[in-house]
């Protein structure tokens, strides 16, 4: 069996997640690794959507920003983003959203605005862009990040995008009928929501990480399915293509894109 | 109607101490060069809005030209976060900034509205967001037919558009290809535009009748500036210069740096300079 990485790893089983017959909107980084392995591997057919208006879009490499002309290049139609935002994210024609964050939380809602006070902050992150529409208008969503005490939180300094809220209903109580966060894929597990609370619950480590290192990269009491299994190891085939894709994208950027 | 003009004289005329300004362009047919012209002009105390102010607004900012900035995402793309920009809102260097911070389906809506001729834009967004309880021009409004609770924002109604595109006719007609972005709904809701392009032809001809056009009644001002957009790109002439985004990240890093980079580089240069920037990034037309 090839060696693989905790990232390769992430990358793998966030791909898998999507399907061949997905529309789904990209976010820059992780996700849009993922994305493309899957459209290069088991999804040829799936609809990748960046918010620059790239519809349909199947890139040689990753982009470096949401607006790289690879993306116009080789999309079957690029619109405007007024007309992006509107007939087809508020429209209901994105079944997958996939995203990344700095800051998460066990409900899936996401903060990439500020570290500390909005008024007075820490560190000025970018803020939400598309995420705040993405997160409660797209089918629903995914989430892709690497565990980290900083980045997995118990509570955010300020939400950005909304997940399952406070849990329950809470998302429900907003006024959203999409189902929101449904899957977390980490370099270190699978997550999905719990039926009832709706906080994230491990279904799934990855081949030799145990439940105790999950434990201690999250900043909450870390909860575990009553059956969790173990996340299958990259195929040969998903290594060979993702090593490609990430080999062809640093010849092309001179940098890297994890 | 459209003025063929020089940079500098499409600046002076159309921009001035304390306007509202949109320098428009989704990652790709970014206005670089006439940003920079603003700067060497000494204009102040501007409130800029911008859906992603990437390295343009940073270097604005930077050089304490900006009272407000209305934006959705700050970030360099790809690279990381904007260090002038909080240099700005963390330290008030070098003078504190106002924030109007939105989502982009908001900043995108707001732009429809303004071209649109609407007072506001309504949509579905912000729910369980909490930028609705930091911005007070995020409101919610119901609506009369079905009672379903919306989203509303002001329109963008900018004094100013600062867009760049890949030609204009000699008559001033503006022709935008690939990622369109909102550049086309900035002009339209803006009260005067300012536009830079690769090449000034005689007609529009052969172009595809779809194509995203502005007649030439709807621009105030056409420059031609090959390489404006640098280092942004403009499809079909050159590749975005992505190592020079990845410099920014330190050169932005420290005030001395920026401000040594800004005098070389943009102060005490001409829009000619672009021409020669673009050049090791073409592409086949």
């Amino acid at each position: 069996m090839t060696a693989f990485t905790p990232t390769e790893m992430m990358t793998v089983a966030a791909a898998r997640a999507l399907k061949n017959d997905d529309v789904c909107f990209v976010g820059i980084g992780a996700p849009s690794a993922a994305c493309n392995l899957a459209r290069l591997t088991h999804a040829p057919d799936i609809t990748l959507i960046y918010e620059s208006g790239t519809i349909g879009t199947a890139p040689d490499v990753l982009p470096l920003s949401i607006g790289d002309g690879e993306l116009c290049d080789t999309a079957l139609t690029t619109v405007s983003v007024p007309e992006m935002f509107r007939y087809w994210l508020q429209g209901g024609r994105i079944t997958v959203g996939f995203l990344g964050g700095a800051q998460l939380d066990k409900f899936g809602n996401i903060n990439t605005t500020v570290v500390g006070d909005y008024d007075k902050p820490k560190v000025r992150l970018p803020g939400g862009g598309g995420a705040p529409e993405i997160a409660v208008s797209c089918g629903e969503i995914f989430i892709t990040m690497k565990q980290s005490l900083r980045g997995f939180v118990d509570k955010l300094d300020f939400i950005t995008s909304l997940g399952h809220g406070k849990g329950g209903n809470d998302r429900a109580a907003h006024g959203v009928t999409t189902k929101g966060p449904t899957r977390l894929i980490t370099d270190l597990a699978i997550w999905e929501p719990d039926p009832e609370t709706k906080e994230f619950t491990v279904t799934s480590l990855h081949q030799g990480v145990t439940r105790e290192q999950v434990s201690a990269t999250v900043g909450w009491a870390a909860k575990f399915a009553a059956e969790v299994g173990e996340t299958p190891v990259p195929t040969a085939e998903e290594l060979e293509v993702l090593r490609d894709l990430h080999a062809r994208t640093k010849a092309a950027h001179g940098g890297g894109n994890e | 109607m459209a003025k063929i003009q020089t940079l500098s004289e499409a600046v002076a005329e159309n921009i001035k101490d304390g306007d509202t300004i949109a320098f428009e362009g989704f990652t790709h047919l970014i206005p670089h060069a006439a940003a920079h012209e603003v700067l060497r002009q000494g204009r102040k105390d501007l409130t800029v809005i911008r859906m992603t102010p990437d390295i343009i607004y940073d270097q604005m900012i930077g050089m304490g030209a900006v009272k407000k900035l209305v934006f959705s995402f700050a970030g360099n793309p790809g690279v990381g976060l904007l260090r002038r920009l909080r240099d700005a809102v963390e330290n008030q260097w070098p003078r504190a900034i106002e924030i109007e911070e939105h989502s982009h389906a908001a900043m995108a809506n707001a732009y429809e509205a303004g071209a649109s001729g609407l007072p506001c834009a309504i949509f579905r967004g912000y729910r369980g967001a909490e930028l609705t309880r930091v911005n007070p021009n995020i409101k919610f409004i119901t609506c009369p037919f079905t009672g379903e609770e919306l989203a509303a924002v002001p329109a963008h109604r900018p004094d100013v558009a600062v867009i760049h595109a890949q030609k204009a006719t000699k008559k001033g007609d503006v022709l935008i290809e690939g990622i369109t972005g909102v550049q086309k709904e900035a002009v339209l809701a803006a009260k005067r535009s300012v536009v830079t392009v690769e090449e000034i032809v005689e007609d529009f001809d052969d172009v595809h009748p779809n194509a995203t056009v502005l007649p030439f009644w709807t621009v105030t001002s056409v420059v031609k500036v090959p390489g404006g957009a640098h280092p942004s790109y403009t499809q079909g002439y050159y590749a975005r210069d992505n190592a020079a985004y990845l410099e920014w990240d330190k050169i932005s890093a420290d005030r001395e740096t920026f401000l040594e980079w800004m005098r070389e580089h943009v102060m005490n240069e001409t829009p000619d300079v672009f021409a020669t920037r673009v050049a090791p990034l073409k592409v086949q037309g």
